[in-house]
């Protein structure tokens, strides 16, 4: 059948599996807005800018695994989606975002609203197109979604010159095809195995991968047979369920003592869809220390690149441990899992705060479930979240680990929230709030249940803690000398609004905000001087863990 | 820290030759040469790209091409099994009374003079880049007004073909 490209454009969407989109007209994406009116079966949600809707994408992405889709028109459109997909592309998260940009005959004369978006986005995506001929279109968008899911997942990007939208060509639907991870020979694994039964005393750190290959299931019975304790990064946190008696938390710059504890005795450590980033590993060269490192990724780049390690397997983890968990015996290690439950039990310790952020976490599970979405920004807040709420399954953590964006939170919640359909909670802070705040107004659109924590502190808290302890105290430019009266703010976008101000309103504010339909921002008057603990200096080592001021 | 050469095929698309720079530029790779052409099916072209480092730069190098979907097969391009192979022109001053001495080092080193005029000639030489830097040296002292070196070209030895490997983003 003769479709022009708009239309082409929406029928392969819609081939793909796409449901919803997020996103935000404009002049050279017109055709594209008309082709999803005259369709009418794509949920859009327009969001109040551009970056908000990569976000809401790519939050929308992690949530649920599916792909994420962003449109925006050309120039500045698409040049404000560039912050959501560099978030996309350092997380390996997949999304495929769409331009729109000026005809072809109009390309590279700096036409109005033109720029050259893959160009901009070359270093930020897996992959991008130009698209210069109609007849390519269905084939460029069929092979970007394969790319944004074909191994490491990321982002890709496809710009839509507006002639391309309007010209016509045959169109034949076209099942979608799916990357098939290639199987791990069992035989490939001896080393592994062999290394794996001589350890003493393994340690498992799990990464962002280990969610990205849906392999969470594996990975428990792959540390119930090794009986391994379990770390998790950042990006990994609820790829193992943290009530475990084997999980002990988030292993980094602000990772748990149990997990730096046990990382130093650690023989054998088995990395499982991580990268060693800077904030994982501290001082590269001090990292290994001795230990065996045995690291399963997906991308053959990543081996080797941050720390050395003895034996590694580059493929899908799923697909490793498919392989691996039939060979490898049942195995005891009562003493190394008493010596880490030890580690566990002893708890952290805090400083006197008159209302910690920790109690407030701390409290929010008795107000959702083990699959609500606790989306973050980024700073002291995103710390507290990941130390303090437990997440036992994969996909309800959603935060920017890798390029760690402020103002990323309140697009990321709403995608979660859309994508999910649960009620969600964002934990923000007043410095990431202010960034992209203006997409209150799009949660009170959608009437979305989304609960607003804002951890108020009237600084950038994560900064000041860095000024405090390595720059003399000297605050530059962090003590935030605003006025914002965020009940009032919520209240004139059309949400609630309730203070919470002390140790005594967690509970029955808590209760209040969670009871609502709709969005609901929480002011959180936490301290100014409230610090992440435990907290392990920039290049140091595990030694060097600050534990209390 | 040595000298590396690795070989790559492509697809033949505009601004391929962009993401191969770009990503050098980002990870901080310094490039010595890179020299790219058509090969013999329009699909595709190929480069041959030098950089001096240790192998852990030519590790990463190569891991990181390789995951650009354009860069469809990369292999290094070791100096035991392959040809490696530059072309020089260069313009030196030339009068009268220095020809019949630039016409013995030329013949020394199957250089061809492809261009004369009454104070100048242009020379060329294909050869392996250290007999470029040979002949270079040796010509210096005449005056060297102006040269072009196309980078290393390299194709492997014996029946093997770079066509023949995996392409990485078809085998993960």
């Amino acid at each position: 059948m003769i479709l022009t490209g708009a239309d082409i454009l929406i029928r392969c969407l819609k081939e793909q599996g796409t449901d919803t989109v997020f996103g935000y007209p404009g002049g050279c994406v017109l055709d594209i807005y008309d082709a999803i009116y005259r369709d009418g079966t794509l949920r859009h949600v327009l969001t109040a800018h551009e970056q908000g809707a990569a976000h809401a994408a790519d939050g929308y992405a992690r949530a649920t695994g599916k792909t994420g889709v962003v449109i925006a028109t050309s120039g500045p459109g698409a040049t404000n989606l560039v912050t959501g997909i560099a978030t996309a592309y350092m997380d390996s998260v997949p999304l495929v975002a769409i331009t729109g940009n000026v005809t072809v005959s109009n390309l590279g004369r700096d036409s109005f609203q033109e720029v050259d978006i893959a160009g901009v986005t070359m270093p930020v995506t897996k992959h991008n197109y130009i698209v210069k001929d109609v007849k390519q279109l269905a084939a460029t968008v069929r092979e970007a979604f394969y790319i944004a899911n074909a191994g490491r997942k990321g982002p890709v990007l496809i710009d839509i010159p507006k002639n391309i939208q309007t010209e016509t060509c045959e169109y034949e639907e076209t099942p979608r095809k799916r990357h098939a991870p290639r199987p791990v020979s069992p035989d490939s694994l001896a080393a592994v195995k062999a290394a794996l039964e001589k350890a003493k005393r393994p340690l498992i750190l799990a990464g962002g991968g280990v969610i990205g290959a849906d392999a969470s299931a594996q990975l428990a019975e792959f540390a119930k047979r090794l009986q391994a304790p379990v770390c998790s990064t950042l990006m990994g946190l609820g790829a193992y369920p943290a009530s475990d008696k084997q999980f002990l938390g988030m292993i980094g710059m602000h990772g748990t003592d149990a997990a730096a504890k046990a990382f130093r005795r650690a023989d054998t450590i088995i990395a499982c869809g991580m990268r060693f980033s800077d904030r994982v590993a501290g001082d590269r060269a001090k990292f290994r220390d001795g230990k065996i490192v045995v690291q399963f990724d997906v991308d053959a780049a990543e081996i080797d690149k941050n720390v050395a390690t003895d034996l590694s397997v580059m493929a899908d983890l799923s697909e490793i441990f498919k392989a691996l968990l039939p060979q490898l015996a049942q195995t005891e290690r009562r003493e190394w899992l008493k010596e880490v439950a030890a580690y566990r039990e002893y708890g952290e310790e805090h400083a006197p705060s008159a209302l910690p952020a920790y109690q407030i976490l701390s409290a929010l599970h008795s107000f959702t479930d083990a699959d609500t979405p606790v989306a973050t920004d980024v700073g002291q807040h995103q710390m507290w979240a990941a130390q303090y709420c437990k997440f036992e399954k994969p996909r309800t953590f959603v935060t920017s680990g890798g390029l760690g964006t402020m103002g990323f939170g309140m697009g990321a919640a709403i995608g979660a929230c859309v994508g999910t359909g649960r009620k969600t909670v964002l934990v923000t802070g007043d410095g990431s709030f202010h960034m992209n705040l203006n997409e209150l107004c799009t949660a009170v659109s959608q009437n979305l249940p989304l609960v607003i924590l804002l951890m108020d502190n009237n600084t950038l808290g994560m900064v000041r803690q860095w000024q405090t302890l390595f720059y003399g105290k000297r605050y530059s430019q962090t003590t935030l000398d605003r006025k914002t009266d965020y009940v009032k703010l919520a209240e004139a976008f059309g949400a609630k609004g309730y203070v919470l101000a002390g140790e005594a309103d967690i509970e029955p504010v808590l209760k209040k905000a969670f009871a609502e339909k709709g969005p609901v921002l929480v002011d959180c008057k936490i301290g100014i001087d409230d610090k992440v603990l435990p907290m392990i200096p920039p290049g140091k080592t595990f030694d060097d863990i600050i534990t209390k001021l | 820290m040595k000298k590396y050469t690795i070989t790559a095929l492509l697809a033949n698309k505009s601004g391929v030759l962009t993401r191969l720079s770009g990503l050098f530029a980002r990870r901080g790779f310094n490039i010595d040469s890179i020299s790219a052409c058509a090969t013999e099916d329009a699909n595709f072209s190929r480069v041959t790209i030098v950089f001096t480092g240790d192998e852990y730069t030519l590790s990463q190098i190569t891991k990181q091409l390789d995951k650009l979907i354009d860069v469809k097969k990369i292999t290094l391009a070791d100096e035991k099994d392959s040809v490696l192979r530059e072309l020089l022109l260069v313009k030196v001053s030339a009068p009268a009374e220095k020809r019949s001495e630039l016409i013995e080092i030329k013949e020394v080193y199957k250089a061809k003079i492809v261009d004369l005029s009454p104070k100048t000639a242009i020379l060329e030489l294909t050869g392996e880049p250290n007999k470029l830097d040979g002949f270079i040296q040796v010509i210096e002292p005449y005056g060297i007004l102006e040269m072009a070196r196309t980078g290393v070209t390299a194709l492997s030895r014996g029946e093997k073909c770079l066509n023949d490997l995996v392409d990485y983003n078809e085998s993960i």
